[in-house]
């Protein structure tokens, strides 16, 4: 087990009277590569700030390595932030930037330029110490902006969206190389996003959340493969999230056709959401699938094709690499272990299915 | 060729705007200032400068205008400060407030100060009514500098809020974040970035303040003379357009020489700050003229 490094106890945080976290309790664990996943305005940021110390909770505590640190002043923190839009000081070239930190510390001169060329050696930059910000680009001032944080030997990284500025390509070397970061580091990482994408590439941990809730805590496999309700399914992923009767144990009604699948415990005739992947529907030969449907709509998508098959009074969305062509009568069939059965909504707040990508 | 003919076709006004309004007027400034009375090229004119009497009044018109420019400054920047920070609900009003003098004539403002400072003006009236002694403060040095500062202010307010407002607020917390404490963030991060719009802000009081001879004439009587005074007095009493030609030279030198200085701190600031430092030194410029024609 690992060790815990920060603990938020029931934190609640309203802004003019709206609130955006609401009696929240998160755990993270060291040397843990942690994002908080969810729509804007879910509270991801919000919690990211309370942990920075730029905002103070109205209600509960934070507790970082066993010490309340709630009302500490930011500058006092073991924890080095990178901001969305980097916040590089333009007055300042990359080298003095990156030693900000560690002059406000006083640190002796030569320790100052060796931390510098290791940091700019560990993202990447070197010979970029006397180049102005303003001159470089996203992805770079982005590396800038990371080195900064990191010459300090936080305890905790933490980032919020740093990487929502930059280009599809680059975003994706970034990712690659924040965990490779991670991994050389070996300090704990907080990582805010609403990439879902992003979240399963990177992340040790992930945390779902809502409405200022938590909706889900995981790997990235169980956030994926066992999504705990129609939030999370649908924010993580395309998915066909369908409502469903759970007629016994593993047993689901689904669009009036018996399905088999492998969840129990839900009761007999007890109504649930059922997640399905799209990459998870097998679409076969009339006759040889559970669920009779026709080909509605096919898309080309490089690795596969997406199609919408009309089954059942539901549009299913299909990932295949075998094309069925638009109009053609097929059969779906899903395979038990493939369907995720979940509870239905206690409360409104879980209710939410409104994403904005 | 259009499109270049189109172009040019559009600039014309402003060209021969340029050209009759502009540089045929230094033109003549420049012959002035290079000839005597019977047109025979000389130095005379500049060298006068050196002269006590208007060494003296560049001088004066240096200090009190240096005084008045840290004055503003000193007012201007808190304020800046606190707008840009607090985002104060009604803060356009508060700008607007400090802005709105601007909106009434120069002279008008300044003649107004002068019946509120006069020996048996408003200020000194109150000040019977209550008994207390009264205060000489017209026709001093600090009455000058009262006028400068009141009519100056805004042009130090607007360019100094502008710098610090488009301060990120991530700038700050990025600061903060890596250990500086809230003096170590101002004196590092707040201030350093905000020179920008203090060195346009000093330009714009410095410069109005420097040249003027509305206020020192109204607020300062005849007896403190700056060196607009003396220049205004060779045109308007003494006739000596070579005189007032040459030493309006060396105050435009002194002023192209402030600017350059300036512009050398200012240039990696990026474009869009500096059009909207311009379109407000374009005021500042029209209002001073204003007062300069109407004298």
């Amino acid at each position: 087990m690992k060790k815990e490094l920060i603990r938020l106890e029931n934190v609640s945080k309203s802004y003019d009277g709206e609130l955006i976290l609401d009696d929240l309790s998160l755990t993270i664990h060291e040397n843990e590569f942690v994002t908080l996943l969810g729509p804007s305005g879910c509270g991801k940021t919000t919690t990211l700030r309370i942990i920075g110390g730029f905002e103070t909770p109205d209600k509960g505590r934070v507790i970082f390595d066993g010490e309340d640190i709630t009302s500490l002043a930011p500058n006092k923190r073991q924890l080095n932030t990178v901001f969305q839009k980097y916040a590089l000081f333009t007055h300042m070239d990359v080298a003095e930037n990156i030693a900000f930190g560690l002059k406000i510390k006083n640190k002796p001169q030569d320790y100052i330029e060796d931390r510098i060329n290791y940091a700019l050696k560990l993202v990447n930059l070197s010979g970029y110490e006397h180049r102005m910000p303003g001159s470089l680009s996203g992805g770079q001032q982005q590396r800038v902006a990371i080195a900064r944080a990191i010459v300090n030997e936080p305890k905790v990284l933490l980032l919020d969206e740093p990487l929502g500025a930059l280009d599809l390509k680059l975003r994706q070397d970034m990712q690659y190389e924040l965990i490779r970061l991670k991994e050389e580091l070996g300090i704990t990482f907080i990582y805010v996003t609403h990439d879902q994408e992003e979240a399963l590439t990177m992340s040790d941990h992930i945390v779902v959340m809502n409405q200022g809730y938590i909706q889900q805590e995981g790997s990235p496999e169980d956030i994926y493969n066992e999504p705990e309700n129609a939030f999370v399914a649908d924010f993580i992923g395309d998915s066909n999230i369908i409502k469903a009767t759970m007629v016994r144990d593993e047993l689901v009604n689904i669009l009036d056709t018996d399905f088999i699948c492998v969840d129990k415990g839900f009761g007999e005739n007890t109504p649930v959401d059922v997640v399905i992947r799209p990459e998870d529907v097998e679409l076969v030969e009339r006759g040889e699938g559970t669920l009779p449907g026709r080909v509605s709509h096919v898309i080309f998508k490089g690795v596969h094709y997406e199609m919408e098959v009309q089954a059942g009074g539901y549009a299913w969305l299909v990932h295949s690499t075998r094309l069925y062509e638009t109009g053609k009568e097929v059969d779906i069939k899903v395979d038990p272990f493939n369907i995720q059965v979940m509870n239905k909504p206690e409360s409104e707040d879980e209710e939410v299915l409104s994403v904005d990508d | 060729m259009t499109d270049k003919k189109t172009s040019r076709l559009l600039t014309s006004p402003y060209t021969a705007w340029a050209l009759i309004f502009i540089l045929v007027p230094l033109a003549m400034v420049f012959y002035y200032g290079f000839t005597d009375a019977n047109g025979a090229l000389t130095l005379a004119n500049i060298k006068a400068i050196a002269e006590p009497v208007h060494s003296r009044a560049l001088l004066l018109a240096v200090v009190l205008s240096v005084i008045s420019t840290v004055i503003c400054f000193l007012l201007a920047y808190p304020l800046g400060m606190i707008l840009a920070k607090h985002r104060v609900t009604g803060q356009g009003i508060i700008i607007t407030l400090f802005i709105l003098p601007m909106w009434m004539n120069f002279l008008l403002r300044t003649l107004a100060w002068m019946t509120l400072l006069e020996n048996k003006g408003v200020i000194n009236g109150i000040l019977d009514l209550l008994h207390l002694p009264e205060v000489n403060i017209i026709n001093t040095p600090g009455a000058i500098v009262l006028g400068m500062v009141y009519n100056f202010l805004p042009f130090m307010i607007l360019p100094v809020y502008n710098s610090l407002s488009s301060i990120d607020d991530s700038v700050i917390n990025a600061a903060r974040d890596l250990g500086a404490d809230t003096v170590q963030t101002f004196f590092k991060i707040t201030l350093p970035l905000s020179v920008p719009g203090i060195i346009s802000g000093v330009t714009m009081v410095f410069i109005p303040a420097l040249t003027t001879f509305a206020i020192s004439t109204m607020l300062g009587g005849s007896k403190i003379l700056l060196i607009g005074n003396v220049i205004e007095q060779e045109f308007t009493l003494t006739y000596d357009w070579n005189l007032g030609a040459g030493l309006s030279i060396v105050l435009m030198v002194f002023i192209v020489v402030n600017m350059v200085v300036s512009a050398m701190a200012e240039r990696d600031d990026s474009s869009e700050k500096r059009s909207v430092r311009r379109s407000i030194s374009h005021t500042a410029g029209s209002d001073a003229g204003a007062g300069r024609e109407e004298r």
